[in-house]
Protein backbone atom coordinates (compact mmCIF):
# COMPACT_ATOMS: atom_id res chain seq x y z
CA UNK A 1 0.00 0.00 0.00
CA UNK A 2 1.46 3.49 -1.19
CA UNK A 3 -0.81 5.42 1.04
CA UNK A 4 0.54 4.06 4.24
CA UNK A 5 3.92 6.31 3.49
CA UNK A 6 2.14 9.13 3.57
CA UNK A 7 3.53 11.38 6.91
CA UNK A 8 3.20 14.89 8.10
CA UNK A 9 6.09 17.69 8.80
CA UNK A 10 5.18 16.40 12.39
CA UNK A 11 6.00 12.98 10.94
CA UNK A 12 2.25 12.04 12.30
CA UNK A 13 0.84 8.96 10.21
CA UNK A 14 -2.08 11.08 7.81
CA UNK A 15 -4.04 8.14 7.06
CA UNK A 16 -5.74 5.34 9.39
CA UNK A 17 -4.15 3.47 11.60
CA UNK A 18 -5.63 0.12 12.54
CA UNK A 19 -2.98 -0.93 15.50
CA UNK A 20 -3.77 2.63 17.40
CA UNK A 21 -7.50 2.11 16.67
CA UNK A 22 -7.39 -0.83 18.48
CA UNK A 23 -5.21 0.13 21.00
CA UNK A 24 -7.85 3.28 21.98
CA UNK A 25 -11.19 0.86 21.71
CA UNK A 26 -10.50 0.08 25.37
CA UNK A 27 -10.47 3.47 26.99
CA UNK A 28 -13.24 4.88 25.26
CA UNK A 29 -15.26 1.67 25.92
CA UNK A 30 -14.58 2.68 29.41
CA UNK A 31 -15.66 6.10 29.22
CA UNK A 32 -18.90 4.73 27.13
CA UNK A 33 -19.89 3.35 30.81
CA UNK A 34 -19.91 7.03 32.19
CA UNK A 35 -22.32 8.22 28.95
CA UNK A 36 -24.66 5.66 29.59
CA UNK A 37 -25.01 6.60 33.27
CA UNK A 38 -25.36 9.76 32.32
CA UNK A 39 -27.62 9.12 29.81
CA UNK A 40 -30.08 6.87 32.35
CA UNK A 41 -29.59 9.15 35.78
CA UNK A 42 -30.88 12.25 33.46
CA UNK A 43 -33.29 10.18 31.70
CA UNK A 44 -34.96 10.06 35.55
CA UNK A 45 -34.33 13.26 37.15
CA UNK A 46 -36.56 14.65 33.28
CA UNK A 47 -39.06 12.05 33.94
CA UNK A 48 -39.28 13.26 37.52
CA UNK A 49 -39.04 16.97 37.07
CA UNK A 50 -41.28 16.87 33.80
CA UNK A 51 -43.86 15.46 36.25
CA UNK A 52 -43.66 18.15 38.39
CA UNK A 53 -43.81 20.66 35.92
CA UNK A 54 -46.72 19.67 34.19
CA UNK A 55 -49.06 19.24 37.64
CA UNK A 56 -47.33 23.08 38.15
CA UNK A 57 -49.00 23.75 35.11
CA UNK A 58 -52.37 22.84 35.25
CA UNK A 59 -52.45 23.77 38.94
CA UNK A 60 -55.48 26.11 39.76
CA UNK A 61 -52.98 28.23 41.46
CA UNK A 62 -52.73 30.70 38.62
CA UNK A 63 -49.57 32.48 39.20
CA UNK A 64 -48.08 29.00 39.44
CA UNK A 65 -49.11 27.90 36.31
CA UNK A 66 -47.63 31.16 34.89
CA UNK A 67 -44.52 31.07 36.77
CA UNK A 68 -43.99 27.18 35.22
CA UNK A 69 -44.72 28.10 32.13
CA UNK A 70 -42.52 30.58 31.95
CA UNK A 71 -39.51 28.83 33.33
CA UNK A 72 -40.64 25.84 30.19
CA UNK A 73 -40.42 28.42 27.98
CA UNK A 74 -37.16 29.94 28.84
CA UNK A 75 -35.23 26.37 29.26
CA UNK A 76 -36.32 25.34 26.20
CA UNK A 77 -35.00 28.68 24.61
CA UNK A 78 -31.82 28.63 26.13
CA UNK A 79 -29.19 26.38 25.14
CA UNK A 80 -28.02 23.23 27.34
CA UNK A 81 -24.45 23.76 26.60
CA UNK A 82 -25.03 27.21 28.33
CA UNK A 83 -26.96 25.93 30.78
CA UNK A 84 -24.18 23.53 31.37
CA UNK A 85 -21.41 26.06 31.86
CA UNK A 86 -24.08 27.99 34.32
CA UNK A 87 -24.12 25.19 36.62
CA UNK A 88 -20.57 24.48 36.52
CA UNK A 89 -19.03 27.71 36.98
CA UNK A 90 -22.13 30.25 38.49
CA UNK A 91 -22.84 27.63 41.48
CA UNK A 92 -19.46 27.51 43.02
CA UNK A 93 -19.42 31.35 43.45
CA UNK A 94 -22.82 30.60 45.68
CA UNK A 95 -20.80 28.19 47.54
CA UNK A 96 -22.39 25.10 46.25
CA UNK A 97 -19.79 23.42 44.04
CA UNK A 98 -20.82 19.99 41.89
CA UNK A 99 -18.99 17.38 40.46
CA UNK A 100 -18.85 17.41 36.83
CA UNK A 101 -20.98 14.72 36.51
CA UNK A 102 -23.78 15.72 39.02
CA UNK A 103 -23.43 18.89 37.35
CA UNK A 104 -23.97 17.12 33.95
CA UNK A 105 -27.01 14.67 34.67
CA UNK A 106 -28.81 18.04 36.17
CA UNK A 107 -28.11 20.33 33.38
CA UNK A 108 -29.52 17.30 31.28
CA UNK A 109 -31.99 16.41 33.33
CA UNK A 110 -33.54 19.41 33.82
CA UNK A 111 -33.26 20.99 30.55
CA UNK A 112 -34.63 17.59 28.90
CA UNK A 113 -37.79 17.87 31.43
CA UNK A 114 -39.15 20.86 30.18
CA UNK A 115 -39.50 18.22 26.72
CA UNK A 116 -40.84 15.27 28.60
CA UNK A 117 -43.55 17.70 30.27
CA UNK A 118 -45.10 17.97 27.01
CA UNK A 119 -44.68 14.52 26.41
CA UNK A 120 -46.81 13.96 29.70
CA UNK A 121 -49.06 16.86 28.85
CA UNK A 122 -50.36 15.48 25.42
CA UNK A 123 -50.86 12.15 27.00
CA UNK A 124 -52.79 13.91 29.95
CA UNK A 125 -55.17 15.42 27.40
CA UNK A 126 -55.93 12.13 26.01
CA UNK A 127 -57.25 10.71 28.93
CA UNK A 128 -60.72 10.84 27.87
CA UNK A 129 -63.54 13.20 30.12
CA UNK A 130 -65.58 10.48 31.13
CA UNK A 131 -62.59 8.86 32.91
CA UNK A 132 -62.21 12.55 35.01
CA UNK A 133 -65.76 12.32 36.05
CA UNK A 134 -65.83 8.59 36.87
CA UNK A 135 -62.84 9.83 39.74
CA UNK A 136 -64.73 12.59 40.96
CA UNK A 137 -68.28 10.17 41.08
CA UNK A 138 -66.06 7.24 42.79
CA UNK A 139 -65.17 9.97 45.39
CA UNK A 140 -61.71 9.45 44.97
CA UNK A 141 -59.27 11.78 46.71
CA UNK A 142 -57.54 14.22 43.88
CA UNK A 143 -53.91 12.25 44.83
CA UNK A 144 -55.26 8.80 44.41
CA UNK A 145 -57.65 9.67 41.09
CA UNK A 146 -54.23 10.71 39.74
CA UNK A 147 -52.63 8.00 40.68
CA UNK A 148 -54.96 5.36 40.03
CA UNK A 149 -56.77 6.49 36.84
CA UNK A 150 -55.38 9.53 35.31
CA UNK A 151 -51.32 8.61 34.80
CA UNK A 152 -51.62 4.73 33.91
CA UNK A 153 -53.70 5.91 31.53
CA UNK A 154 -51.87 8.95 30.39
CA UNK A 155 -48.35 7.17 30.39
CA UNK A 156 -48.75 4.31 28.16
CA UNK A 157 -49.73 5.61 25.29
CA UNK A 158 -46.66 8.43 25.35
CA UNK A 159 -43.90 5.52 26.38
CA UNK A 160 -42.32 5.50 22.79
CA UNK A 161 -41.96 9.16 23.09
CA UNK A 162 -40.14 8.78 26.43
CA UNK A 163 -37.98 6.74 24.57
CA UNK A 164 -37.81 8.56 21.42
CA UNK A 165 -36.35 11.50 24.09
CA UNK A 166 -34.26 8.36 25.91
CA UNK A 167 -32.03 8.67 22.41
CA UNK A 168 -31.84 12.33 22.13
CA UNK A 169 -30.48 12.56 25.53
CA UNK A 170 -27.93 9.66 24.60
CA UNK A 171 -26.74 11.86 22.20
CA UNK A 172 -26.51 14.88 23.88
CA UNK A 173 -23.83 13.55 26.17
CA UNK A 174 -21.40 14.91 24.24
CA UNK A 175 -21.62 17.95 26.05
CA UNK A 176 -21.12 17.22 29.16
CA UNK A 177 -17.74 16.45 27.62
CA UNK A 178 -17.23 21.33 28.09
CA UNK A 179 -17.83 20.63 31.76
CA UNK A 180 -14.51 18.44 31.96
CA UNK A 181 -16.36 14.76 32.83
CA UNK A 182 -14.75 12.11 31.11
CA UNK A 183 -17.38 10.82 28.91
CA UNK A 184 -16.56 9.05 25.33
CA UNK A 185 -16.45 12.90 23.46
CA UNK A 186 -13.59 14.15 26.49
CA UNK A 187 -11.79 10.55 26.38
CA UNK A 188 -11.59 10.60 22.79
CA UNK A 189 -10.21 14.15 23.13
CA UNK A 190 -8.21 13.67 25.56
CA UNK A 191 -6.47 10.87 23.20
CA UNK A 192 -6.46 13.06 20.54
CA UNK A 193 -4.62 15.61 22.23
CA UNK A 194 -2.13 13.58 23.75
CA UNK A 195 -1.36 11.59 20.50
CA UNK A 196 -2.41 14.11 17.95
CA UNK A 197 -4.60 11.19 16.23
CA UNK A 198 -8.17 12.96 16.57
CA UNK A 199 -9.17 10.92 13.15
CA UNK A 200 -9.03 7.10 14.97
CA UNK A 201 -10.76 8.24 18.15
CA UNK A 202 -13.38 10.79 16.50
CA UNK A 203 -14.83 8.63 14.50
CA UNK A 204 -14.60 5.45 16.63
CA UNK A 205 -17.09 7.65 19.32
CA UNK A 206 -19.41 8.23 16.20
CA UNK A 207 -19.58 4.86 15.31
CA UNK A 208 -20.36 3.61 18.97
CA UNK A 209 -23.28 6.18 19.07
CA UNK A 210 -24.43 5.29 16.26
CA UNK A 211 -24.49 1.10 16.83
CA UNK A 212 -25.71 2.16 20.32
CA UNK A 213 -28.48 4.54 19.01
CA UNK A 214 -29.43 3.19 15.66
CA UNK A 215 -30.87 -0.12 17.34
CA UNK A 216 -32.33 1.58 19.94
CA UNK A 217 -33.97 3.70 17.72
CA UNK A 218 -35.89 0.59 15.79
CA UNK A 219 -36.82 -0.51 19.09
CA UNK A 220 -38.63 2.48 19.91
CA UNK A 221 -39.99 2.00 16.37
CA UNK A 222 -41.17 -0.96 17.35
CA UNK A 223 -43.07 0.07 20.59
CA UNK A 224 -44.62 2.49 18.85
CA UNK A 225 -46.06 0.02 16.36
CA UNK A 226 -47.26 -2.00 18.89
CA UNK A 227 -48.97 0.17 21.49
CA UNK A 228 -50.78 2.32 18.65
CA UNK A 229 -52.16 -1.04 17.95
CA UNK A 230 -53.01 -1.72 21.40
CA UNK A 231 -54.95 1.58 21.82
CA UNK A 232 -56.04 2.47 18.32
CA UNK A 233 -54.77 5.80 18.48
CA UNK A 234 -51.66 7.47 18.27
CA UNK A 235 -51.04 9.95 20.51
CA UNK A 236 -48.83 13.23 18.97
CA UNK B 1 -13.25 47.59 35.00
CA UNK B 2 -16.03 46.25 32.56
CA UNK B 3 -19.88 48.24 33.23
CA UNK B 4 -22.58 45.92 32.00
CA UNK B 5 -22.76 48.36 28.99
CA UNK B 6 -19.36 46.90 27.97
CA UNK B 7 -20.08 43.25 28.54
CA UNK B 8 -23.58 43.67 26.46
CA UNK B 9 -21.27 45.20 23.66
CA UNK B 10 -19.16 42.69 23.28
CA UNK B 11 -22.10 40.17 23.74
CA UNK B 12 -23.46 41.96 20.83
CA UNK B 13 -20.71 41.05 18.35
CA UNK B 14 -20.73 37.74 19.82
CA UNK B 15 -24.42 37.71 18.59
CA UNK B 16 -23.91 38.97 15.43
CA UNK B 17 -21.83 35.98 14.74
CA UNK B 18 -24.46 33.42 16.08
CA UNK B 19 -27.20 34.60 14.20
CA UNK B 20 -24.87 34.44 10.78
CA UNK B 21 -23.98 31.12 11.72
CA UNK B 22 -27.94 30.15 12.40
CA UNK B 23 -29.31 31.73 9.03
CA UNK B 24 -26.46 29.40 6.88
CA UNK B 25 -27.00 26.83 8.70
CA UNK B 26 -30.74 27.06 8.08
CA UNK B 27 -30.65 27.42 4.53
CA UNK B 28 -28.10 24.55 4.50
CA UNK B 29 -30.50 22.14 6.62
CA UNK B 30 -33.80 23.65 4.48
CA UNK B 31 -31.99 22.75 1.21
CA UNK B 32 -30.84 19.31 2.37
CA UNK B 33 -34.69 18.36 4.09
CA UNK B 34 -35.95 18.90 1.12
CA UNK B 35 -33.69 16.79 -1.57
CA UNK B 36 -33.13 14.10 0.42
CA UNK B 37 -36.67 14.32 1.73
CA UNK B 38 -37.58 13.95 -2.11
CA UNK B 39 -34.98 11.32 -2.45
CA UNK B 40 -36.70 8.62 0.18
CA UNK B 41 -39.70 8.69 -2.04
CA UNK B 42 -37.69 7.90 -5.12
CA UNK B 43 -38.85 5.13 -7.26
CA UNK B 44 -35.00 3.91 -7.19
CA UNK B 45 -34.18 1.93 -4.48
CA UNK B 46 -30.56 3.10 -4.79
CA UNK B 47 -31.40 6.77 -4.13
CA UNK B 48 -33.46 5.70 -1.26
CA UNK B 49 -30.99 3.61 -0.06
CA UNK B 50 -28.39 7.21 0.06
CA UNK B 51 -30.98 8.49 1.61
CA UNK B 52 -31.44 6.71 4.37
CA UNK B 53 -27.78 6.00 5.38
CA UNK B 54 -27.29 9.76 5.30
CA UNK B 55 -30.48 9.95 7.55
CA UNK B 56 -29.33 7.61 9.88
CA UNK B 57 -25.56 8.36 9.98
CA UNK B 58 -26.17 11.98 11.14
CA UNK B 59 -28.98 11.14 13.19
CA UNK B 60 -27.30 8.20 14.83
CA UNK B 61 -24.22 10.05 15.78
CA UNK B 62 -23.93 13.36 17.88
CA UNK B 63 -24.12 16.63 16.68
CA UNK B 64 -21.19 17.56 19.28
CA UNK B 65 -19.31 14.09 17.76
CA UNK B 66 -19.96 15.35 14.03
CA UNK B 67 -18.72 18.78 14.95
CA UNK B 68 -15.31 18.25 16.49
CA UNK B 69 -14.96 14.82 13.43
CA UNK B 70 -15.10 18.03 10.72
CA UNK B 71 -13.12 20.51 12.59
CA UNK B 72 -10.38 18.31 14.21
CA UNK B 73 -10.46 14.63 12.78
CA UNK B 74 -11.60 16.06 8.71
CA UNK B 75 -7.67 17.60 8.90
CA UNK B 76 -5.83 14.45 8.73
CA UNK B 77 -7.69 13.13 6.00
CA UNK B 78 -6.22 16.77 3.95
CA UNK B 79 -9.15 18.56 4.14
CA UNK B 80 -9.07 22.02 6.12
CA UNK B 81 -11.79 23.64 7.47
CA UNK B 82 -12.04 26.35 9.22
CA UNK B 83 -14.66 26.66 12.26
CA UNK B 84 -17.16 28.76 10.42
CA UNK B 85 -17.25 26.65 7.56
CA UNK B 86 -17.14 23.27 10.27
CA UNK B 87 -20.27 24.66 12.50
CA UNK B 88 -22.53 25.24 9.60
CA UNK B 89 -21.66 22.46 7.44
CA UNK B 90 -22.16 19.95 10.84
CA UNK B 91 -25.03 21.92 12.25
CA UNK B 92 -26.71 22.04 8.32
CA UNK B 93 -25.74 18.09 7.32
CA UNK B 94 -27.69 17.45 11.37
CA UNK B 95 -30.60 19.24 10.88
CA UNK B 96 -30.62 18.42 7.55
CA UNK B 97 -31.11 14.87 8.26
CA UNK B 98 -33.63 15.90 10.94
CA UNK B 99 -35.84 17.96 8.20
CA UNK B 100 -35.46 15.56 5.79
CA UNK B 101 -37.71 13.32 7.61
CA UNK B 102 -40.43 16.06 8.17
CA UNK B 103 -40.38 16.55 4.63
CA UNK B 104 -40.86 12.95 3.64
CA UNK B 105 -43.63 12.50 6.50
CA UNK B 106 -45.63 15.19 5.51
CA UNK B 107 -45.62 14.44 2.15
CA UNK B 108 -46.77 11.42 2.73
CA UNK B 109 -49.16 12.69 5.22
CA UNK B 110 -51.13 14.22 2.12
CA UNK B 111 -54.18 12.35 1.29
CA UNK B 112 -54.05 10.07 -1.49
CA UNK B 113 -56.84 10.92 -2.99
CA UNK B 114 -55.18 14.66 -3.68
CA UNK B 115 -52.52 12.65 -5.48
CA UNK B 116 -54.93 10.47 -8.08
CA UNK B 117 -57.47 13.58 -8.34
CA UNK B 118 -54.26 15.68 -9.77
CA UNK B 119 -53.52 12.30 -12.11
CA UNK B 120 -57.34 12.24 -13.04
CA UNK B 121 -56.55 16.09 -13.85
CA UNK B 122 -53.99 15.30 -16.31
CA UNK B 123 -51.02 17.23 -14.68
CA UNK B 124 -47.26 17.04 -15.31
CA UNK B 125 -45.04 16.03 -12.06
CA UNK B 126 -44.44 19.59 -11.78
CA UNK B 127 -48.11 20.85 -11.10
CA UNK B 128 -48.36 18.16 -9.29
CA UNK B 129 -46.07 19.27 -6.82
CA UNK B 130 -46.51 22.62 -7.34
CA UNK B 131 -50.37 23.04 -7.09
CA UNK B 132 -51.78 20.03 -4.84
CA UNK B 133 -49.34 18.14 -3.11
CA UNK B 134 -46.41 20.54 -1.40
CA UNK B 135 -49.16 23.61 -0.69
CA UNK B 136 -50.71 20.86 1.52
CA UNK B 137 -47.41 19.48 3.02
CA UNK B 138 -45.25 22.58 4.12
CA UNK B 139 -48.82 23.66 5.83
CA UNK B 140 -48.14 20.24 8.21
CA UNK B 141 -44.22 21.21 8.28
CA UNK B 142 -44.14 24.17 9.67
CA UNK B 143 -44.75 22.79 13.34
CA UNK B 144 -41.69 20.78 12.98
CA UNK B 145 -39.89 22.88 11.33
CA UNK B 146 -40.40 25.36 13.88
CA UNK B 147 -39.22 23.25 17.04
CA UNK B 148 -36.11 22.09 14.59
CA UNK B 149 -34.94 26.17 13.90
CA UNK B 150 -35.19 26.56 18.24
CA UNK B 151 -32.99 23.43 18.33
CA UNK B 152 -30.88 24.56 15.59
CA UNK B 153 -29.89 27.91 17.27
CA UNK B 154 -29.23 26.59 20.84
CA UNK B 155 -26.88 24.07 18.60
CA UNK B 156 -25.32 26.80 17.44
CA UNK B 157 -23.69 27.53 20.94
CA UNK B 158 -21.63 24.19 19.91
CA UNK B 159 -19.45 26.38 17.08
CA UNK B 160 -18.04 27.97 20.51
CA UNK B 161 -16.08 24.51 21.41
CA UNK B 162 -14.46 25.02 18.00
CA UNK B 163 -13.44 28.46 18.62
CA UNK B 164 -15.84 30.43 16.39
CA UNK B 165 -16.03 33.54 18.26
CA UNK B 166 -20.09 33.35 18.49
CA UNK B 167 -22.26 34.62 21.58
CA UNK B 168 -21.01 31.77 24.40
CA UNK B 169 -17.58 32.35 22.65
CA UNK B 170 -17.04 35.90 23.59
CA UNK B 171 -18.82 35.06 26.89
CA UNK B 172 -16.70 32.53 27.63
CA UNK B 173 -13.45 35.33 26.94
CA UNK B 174 -15.12 37.91 28.59
CA UNK B 175 -15.06 35.59 31.99
CA UNK B 176 -11.54 35.12 31.69
CA UNK B 177 -10.68 38.44 31.63
CA UNK B 178 -13.51 40.19 33.78
CA UNK B 179 -14.70 36.73 36.48
CA UNK B 180 -18.43 38.60 36.51
CA UNK B 181 -19.07 35.02 36.13
CA UNK B 182 -22.90 34.90 37.20
CA UNK B 183 -23.69 38.26 35.70
CA UNK B 184 -22.32 37.65 32.22
CA UNK B 185 -24.07 33.95 32.03
CA UNK B 186 -27.03 35.15 33.40
CA UNK B 187 -26.82 38.49 30.03
CA UNK B 188 -25.74 35.22 27.97
CA UNK B 189 -28.67 33.30 28.70
CA UNK B 190 -30.83 36.18 28.23
CA UNK B 191 -29.33 36.48 24.71
CA UNK B 192 -30.65 33.44 23.53
CA UNK B 193 -33.77 33.72 24.70
CA UNK B 194 -33.88 36.94 23.27
CA UNK B 195 -32.97 35.47 19.89
CA UNK B 196 -35.29 32.05 20.49
CA UNK B 197 -38.58 34.04 21.66
CA UNK B 198 -39.38 36.13 18.70
CA UNK B 199 -38.44 32.76 16.00
CA UNK B 200 -40.63 31.01 18.13
CA UNK B 201 -43.59 33.37 17.92
CA UNK B 202 -42.88 33.90 14.30
CA UNK B 203 -43.21 30.61 13.71
CA UNK B 204 -46.29 30.11 15.64
CA UNK B 205 -47.77 33.08 13.71
CA UNK B 206 -47.02 31.50 10.88
CA UNK B 207 -48.26 27.95 11.54
CA UNK B 208 -51.92 30.13 12.49
CA UNK B 209 -51.50 32.02 9.48
CA UNK B 210 -51.77 29.20 7.35
CA UNK B 211 -54.09 26.64 9.32
CA UNK B 212 -57.13 29.54 9.44
CA UNK B 213 -60.33 28.64 8.01
CA UNK B 214 -58.12 24.70 7.29
CA UNK B 215 -59.15 21.68 9.10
Amino acid sequence: MAGTKIYDREGVKMIWDWGFTFSIIPKIINAMWVTIAATIIGFIIAAIVGLIWVLGRRSSFKPLALLVSCCIEFIRNTPLLVQLFFLFYVLPEIGVSLSPFVCGVIGLGVHYSTYLSEVYRSGIESVEKGQWEAGIALNFTKLDMWKKIILPQAVAPVIPMFGNYFIVMFKETPLLSAITLVEMMQAAKLIGSSSFRYLEAFTLVGILFLLLSYPASIAVRYAEEKISRKFGKVVA
Amino acid sequence: MYTTMDLIKTLMSGAGVTIQVLIYSAILAGVLSFIVGFMKLANYRLIRYIANIYIEVFRGTSLLVQLFWLYFALPLLGVELNAMTAGVLALGLNYGAYGAEVVRSSIQAVPKQQLEAAIALNMTVKQKYQIVILPQAIRMMIPTFGNLLIELLKGTALVSLVTLSDLTFQAMTLITSTMQTTKIFLLLLLFYFIIAFPLTRFMKWLERKYTIGKV
